[in-house]
């Protein structure tokens, strides 16, 4: 252990060799296999081998992970993590200024709360404290999106390490997001929920119509005028024609009813996110063949209700239950990942993903949830989600089982390159 | 109602059970079309009323409901309701058409419930009365337990909501914040322009579609306009407009300006004043959906008269009572009584205002709003004659299945409370 300690010295002090072998650990491959005393081989930041007996490259870096556990490093499926503490709000900059009348909108053609232009990957920002917090924690990458607007904007998809911003993107744009709570105060448009549900359908329609009349001038302009630019419908129909997967709002099983049908209304690929009374409805959704992200954020009493308010039994019931939701997915064969969900720290996170593992989501469920079937829902599973040759070399080394309480997360490696988690050898 | 209560009787709900054939013995049946039976029997199957009468011979394989010295009568219908939706009022715009209840419904309000104890089978779920031209309607019935989709009555006309007067001229804000229109003339204004736009957007849509049948290439489709394409489902009369308002002179506008723009109001809601002009609310067709003696909440409420309602009907207007609120919808059959009092109507009369007449309002008269052979088992149960201030709401049936049934109400109720505590404990030993 001690050579270790030196060498993980040694490596933060020089650039570090392109090729590690991590030898003697228990290694989930992510697919379902493991491999009791096994190696893992990484040469130039993608995985080239990993077996019981795999002969150690010369002039790799031997990584004596005997008694440790290795895993495929989590994915947070839904994040602004890498996008700037607390962005400001577009809406809130410009509450700071008394607001114009211009800055009303009165009706879908102002284009309320649409960002949809913005993508996550211009936005990226190293000095966001919570990369190096997240990656602690065992978040490899994450979808990471603004968050403000009803079109926040375009996801990207990336690895929580890198000397310059760039660096992170693994891979853009890899959705769009939509929020169906209104932007602003009522007497903006669309001020109510309704008004957002309408802007959305209306959004989408004038998209497919922008395609519709571009694709026409383009084959024959003759007699046509030339469709105007529209920065914000470019996105929604590239959405629409490429597949985006379009993150839409669910948490209760009456809202994710309601958001499939919206989905289907709008010719895109939806992916739904929040879903925490999706125990009630994992029929729907296993019948919809739609994946989820769901909150790693259980619903919880809040801190500043009156502590003396009776809460409805539904209310209780939601609370009581929520944990389960993600078990009760698994059993239904509904694919979904996880997300933080704005939570302060991770461990929060992995603390309530230990109570859907107590609430019946078996390990192995969690464990893909957290890698492959988040990777797959965003189109990467070929390039990380689990250990296999090819794929970037996204992994941990932990004291033991990851859901157990208690258990340390040792050694971080992101597209190769190996992160020691500071007290970590306490 | 406390919260409390509200919880015992969401979990209640879950009484409501399906019986293939179901016979309902012994009570004076308000059948509303064809007067009223003492010692019937109404027998539903499939969820229809398959016979009623004295002499109607019961399967072997029927359930039995005992009505004896109790009063059947159909499902009460609301023709203005603001319950089991997320949002109402969309305020920003003048024209709110693009919104739409639907959207928004949510199957868990426990006011869907509570509806069901008062005997409301169907409600006319509307928009709030901040535009001019509001949002569209849902039809729904009260399948508590059910989902959205569920809720919604198959085959109703879809609607949408229109407001004259004080609401929508004064919800435009202030400074240069404010929303026009803000005079009782700028919200006719709206409604015309709305309509010259919509016949502007009818127009273009044919004219692409004929030249599309003609076989002509390279087309590009109008932009679809979700504010617009509901206004010509107006105009092509698939669409009934359900307007808010309150006095003589802004009912004789809004049938004035719909004559001019091509269509027609199919109910007045509220319609305070109604009785001043019921004769030309009769000449339009409009029907009208007012209170019983709810008024002077504001200024243009002030002059109205609990005679409204009967007053219109001897003119030949078609109306009802509505409730506009999730507490009066549970004693709708107490607001109809009220119009013997006030005005003299019949029992028949009365109890027609909360049943066939807001059916025939909807367009769904051929399916509920009275008992009869053929129509949707959508029935009430009193203990007493339900235009009597005694009467409590025992079952109330839709599509025969049960949906309230008052004595396991009373029965669950220990046993939520009971589930309430566990979860509460469950929640402290947790967080400990």
């Amino acid at each position: 252990m001690v050579s270790w300690a030196v060498l993980a010295t040694l490596a933060a002090m020089t650039d570090g060799p392109g090729s590690y072998a991590v030898t003697g650990a228990r290694i989930l491959i992510g697919t379902g296999e493991v491999i009791e005393n096994g190696v893992l081989v990484v040469d130039d930041g993608l995985i080239v081998g990993v077996g019981e007996r795999l002969e150690v490259p010369e002039g790799a870096w031997v990584i004596d992970a005997a008694g440790k556990t290795v895993y495929p490093g989590f994915i947070d499926a839904l994040s602004s993590v890498g996008l700037g503490r607390k962005p400001e709000a577009p809406e809130a900059a410009e509450a700071k200024e008394p607001r114009k009348e211009e800055a009303l909108a009165r009706g879908p053609e102002d284009r309320p709360g649409t960002y949809s232009y913005k993508a996550a990957a211009d936005e990226l920002s190293l000095s966001d404290d919570r990369v190096v917090k997240w990656r602690n924690a065992g978040f490899t990458s994450a979808v990471t999106v603004p968050e403000q607007g009803i079109f926040s904007g375009q996801a990207t998809f990336i690895n929580l390490a890198g000397e310059r911003e760039r660096e992170m993107v693994v891979r853009t744009p890899v959705g769009l997001r939509v929020n169906l709570a209104p932007p602003g105060t009522g007497r903006s448009f669309p001020g109510s929920l309704m008004g957002v549900v309408a802007y959305v359908k209306q959004a989408f329609a004038d998209a497919a119509h922008y395609r519709e009349s571009w694709s026409a001038y383009d084959a024959a302009p003759l007699g046509k005028p030339r469709p105007t630019y529209d920065r914000t419908l470019e996105a929604l129909a590239r959405a629409q024609s490429d597949g985006w997967p379009v993150l839409l709002p669910a948490h209760e099983a009456h809202e994710i009813e309601r958001v499939l049908g919206l989905a289907s209304e709008l010719g895109v690929k939806p992916v739904l996110y929040g879903i925490h009374e999706g125990y009630a409805a994992a029929e729907e959704l296993s019948a919809a063949r739609i994946p989820v992200l769901v909150s790693l954020k259980w619903p919880d009493r809040d801190k500043d209700a009156d502590p003396d308010a009776e809460e409805p039994l539904r209310v209780l019931e939601l609370r009581d239950r929520a944990p389960s939701t993600p078990g009760v997915l698994e059993k239904a064969g509904v694919r979904f990942g996880l997300y933080t969900d704005g939570v302060e720290k991770p461990d929060e996170a992995t603390a309530n993903l230990r109570k859907a593992v107590a609430a019946g989501l078996s390990r192995e469920g969690a464990l893909r949830a957290l890698t492959l079937d988040a990777a797959s829902i965003f189109g990467l599973e070929d390039r990380l989600g689990s250990l296999e040759p090819g794929k970037i070399a996204n992994f941990f080394v932990a004291s033991g089982d990851v859901f157990d309480e208690g258990t340390k997360i040792e050694t971080v490696f992101v597209d190769g390159k190996k992160f020691e988690v500071r007290g970590g050898e306490e | 109602m406390t919260r409390a209560i509200s919880i015992l009787l969401l979990l209640a709900a879950a009484v409501a059970a399906r019986a293939e054939t179901l016979a309902i013995r012994g009570g004076t049946i308000l059948t509303v079309a064809g007067g009223t039976i003492e010692n019937g029997t109404v027998l539903i199957r499939d969820g229809k009323i398959a016979a009623v009468g004295t002499d109607v011979s019961i399967p072997t394989e029927a359930t039995l409901i005992d009505a004896s010295g109790q009063f059947v009568m159909p499902g009460i219908i609301d023709a203005h309701s603001h319950i089991a939706a997320e949002s109402i009022n969309e305020g920003s715009v003048s024209v709110s058409s693009m919104t739409g209840i639907e959207d928004v419904l949510d199957p868990t309000d426990i006011d869907i419930y509570r509806g069901l104890a008062g005997g409301v089978t169907t409600s006319n779920v509307l928009h709030g009365s901040a535009n001019p031209i509001g949002g569209k309607n849902a039809v729904i019935k009260h399948r508590y337990g059910k989902d959205a989709k569920g809720l919604l009555f198959e085959g109703a006309l879809p609607g949408i909501k229109f407001a004259m007067g004080e609401n929508p001229k004064r919800s435009r804000g202030s400074g240069p914040a404010a929303r026009y229109p803000g005079t009782r003339m700028g919200v006719i204004d709206v409604i015309r322009e709305a309509f010259t736009e919509a016949r502007a957007y009818q127009k273009k849509w044919k004219e692409y579609e004929e030249k599309k049948r003609d076989g002509q290439k390279g087309l590009i489709a109008p932009r679809r306009d979700l504010e617009l394409e509901p206004l010509v489902e107006i105009l092509e009369g698939k669409r009934l407009v359900h307007a808010h308002c309150y006095r003589a002179d802004e009912i004789l506008q809004l049938l004035r300006v719909a004559e001019e723009m091509g269509f027609r109001i199919a109910t007045l809601q509220h319609v305070l004043e109604g009785y001043k002009v019921a004769k030309e609310i009769r000449e339009h067709g409009a029907g009208a959906s007012t209170f019983s003696d709810w008024w002077a909440y504001k200024m243009e409420a002030y002059d109205a008269i609990p005679y409204n309602a009967a007053l219109m009907v001897e003119k030949g207007v078609l109306v009802s009572i509505n409730s506009d609120s999730a507490e009066e919808a549970r004693h709708l059959n107490q607001e109809a009584a009220k119009t013997m009092k006030w005005g003299g109507l019949t029992e028949d009369q009365a109890l027609a205002l909360i049943t066939i007449n807001p059916a025939k309002q909807l367009r769904i008269d051929d399916r509920v709003g009275s008992i009869e052979v053929g129509k949707d088992a959508d029935i009430a149960i009193f203990d007493h004659h339900p235009l009597s201030v005694y009467a409590v709401a025992q079952k109330t049936l839709i599509d025969g299945e049960v949906y309230f049934d008052r004595a396991r109400d009373l029965e669950r109720r220990a046993e939520i409370e009971t589930r309430r505590k566990a979860l509460l404990e469950k929640r402290k030993g947790e967080s400990r």
